[in-house]
């Protein structure tokens, strides 16, 4: 690990200025996942700038009845918040399936968002990586990449966003509050706030340099609906998502009113599923019906020749959380009488 | 830097936020109870400070990188990974190491005497960070924190303790690997604590310093 300087920002402006006059610096939070890119050389900052003692652990409910998340909240806080999980149900079941408890009570909110790939090639330094190294080339293509994306990639970037909590940040219609030193406070929508790779992988969200995640804004839940998150991995726990999904359904007389679906494993952003919605919004959501939606969204993907089964996997994580929401959801047509 | 490397208080003390600051710090940690004021290099882990500093060498190191869990340590009452931890980041932290857990003349703690009763143990270097990573599965669950395999139907109610099926203990010690495959004396032993609903350590000793 290369040798940095130290910085305890106390407030948000210290921090900027710290920043501003470093800027080979990188803040910290929990530092989960930093600290290991620092120990592979991936992460070289000359300064951390400590944000943990900043005023930023609340979890508080806004007069518009939305919830506002500070950047510096335990991914365990988060998870176990009663607002969260009567609330906002598909938030708090991504948490408790990404990572493992040791992890959860260390990583930040702000952290989980900022988290990189963990595409190995990028982690390690002795590869050509374009997001890692901007115009070395991209290792996955031609190498191990079952966990890489199908959709959305470029040639020059195959990575997934590891995130669990950002997909169901994305479907919940999140906004995440940002500060820099100039500019002050700005929001941007959390499906907005990661990128697609494009020509430049190297950047994951649209950050300014130097630019602070303070707070993550849910707002209120839409009236009568419902949420949750699903994930198919490798091992029952603590491994990363070969395809997820969260999902929010409201119904009315039967049909959808509102609906949003967002895939985690499947590309270098949450993945909005606006086509699957669109054709969703308004209908009777029978399977025939989910299914088509979801066929429609997934025919966009370009799987590679080792991760094609991820798009099977993906659709029917989406129909199976469509059609239990159907079930729970107020609105839903009478079940059938139990036999 | 080989200036500043000498003098790293004095020169922190004097630099203003945005100023390049030292390579090193000074931290106060308090671990298990005792105080304890080092000077380190930036880059140490809390778990390499505890291991080569204090000799405390309970906590072990196996994979480095989060994945195994053997360093798992409780900071500030939460288990966490100490091999992911900066000790900078900690100054003024409450730290309880394995070595934290039995009471000053060595009584094993509840925890640790059902580990022995459960043969949860086959070779040992995961033992420690079991036994903190344990403790830390104890204490969510009484504080009735839900996990990946509660019910989405479970009550909302922070106060309600969570019952420790063996589902649960397994989802919740997912972050500690055994490579032994103790998992089954493991989760008898936690079970029966948290059946038992006994404390899951002893308390500290009475606070002394050692600068």
């Amino acid at each position: 690990m290369k040798p940095f300087a130290y910085v305890r920002a106390t407030s948000l402006q210290e921090a900027a200025a710290a920043y501003a006059s470093h800027p080979g610096s990188r803040y910290i939070g929990g530092g989960t996942n930093l600290v290991d890119l620092m120990k592979h050389d991936v992460e070289t900052p000359d300064t951390l700038i400590d944000l943990t003692r900043l005023p930023l652990h609340d979890i508080r409910e806004l007069p518009t009845g939305g919830l506002r998340v500070e950047a510096g909240v335990s991914n365990t806080d988060l998870a176990v918040h009663p607002l969260v999980r009567t609330r906002y149900p598909a938030l708090s079941q991504a948490l408790l399936a990404g990572a493992s408890g040791q992890l959860r009570n260390v990583a930040t909110t702000g952290g989980n968002l900022l988290q990189r790939t963990r595409c190995p090639y990028f982690q390690d330094v002795s590869k050509p990586c374009n997001k890692r190294e901007p115009g070395t080339g991209c290792a996955a293509r031609d190498g191990v990449h079952r966990d890489h994306a199908v959709l959305g990639h470029s040639e020059h970037c195959i990575a997934t966003h590891p995130s669990d909590m950002a997909v169901a940040l994305a479907a919940l219609d999140a906004e995440i509050e940002l500060y820099d030193g100039e500019h002050g406070t700005r929001r941007v929508a959390a499906a907005g706030f990661h990128r697609l790779p494009g020509e430049h992988p190297e950047r994951d969200t649209v950050l300014r340099p130097g630019e602070i995640v303070t707070a993550v804004l849910l707002p209120p839940p839409a009236p009568g609906a419902v949420s949750l998150y699903r994930k198919a991995r490798d091992r029952a726990s603590y491994a990363f998502a070969l395809a997820s999904v969260a999902a929010v359904l409201a119904l009315h007389d039967g049909r959808v009113r509102h609906v949003a679906l967002a895939f985690g494993g499947l590309a270098h952003r949450p993945w909005r599923a606006t086509t699957a919605e669109e054709r969703l919004t308004g209908a009777v959501p029978t399977d025939e019906a989910v299914r088509e939606a979801v066929d429609a969204e997934l025919a966009a993907a370009r799987p590679l020749p080792d991760n094609a089964f991820k798009v099977a996997l993906a659709r029917n994580l989406a129909r199976d959380a469509v059609a239990t929401l159907v079930r729970s959801a107020p609105g839903a047509p009478p079940a059938r009488p139990q036999p | 830097m080989a200036a500043r490397e000498r003098n790293p208080l004095r020169q922190q003390q004097a630099a203003p936020p945005s100023a390049p600051g030292p390579v090193h710090s000074r931290v106060a940690l308090r671990v298990n109870g005792r105080s304890h004021v080092l000077d380190l290099d930036n880059r140490v882990t809390l778990l390499d400070a505890l291991r080569e500093r204090l000799d405390l060498t309970g906590s072990k190191k196996g994979c480095d990188h989060g994945q195994c869990g053997a360093c798992t340590v409780l900071v500030d009452g939460r288990r966490a990974n100490s091999c992911l931890l900066l000790a900078v980041t900690l100054d003024d932290s409450e730290i309880v190491t394995v070595e934290g857990l039995a009471a000053p003349d060595g009584a094993l703690s509840p925890l640790q005497q059902a580990f022995l009763d459960h043969d949860a143990f086959q070779c040992g270097y995961c033992t420690p960070g079991q036994l903190c990573s344990a403790v830390g599965v104890l204490r969510e669950a009484a504080a009735g924190h839900p996990s990946h395999v509660t019910g989405a139907d479970a009550p909302a109610d922070t106060a309600r303790p969570v019952v420790l099926s063996a589902e649960e203990i397994a989802e919740r010690l997912s972050g500690n690997l055994c490579r032994c495959g103790a998992y089954n004396g493991i989760a008898e032993a936690v079970a029966a604590c948290a059946a038992a609903g006994t404390p899951d350590r002893t308390p500290p000793p009475t606070p002394d310093v050692i600068a």
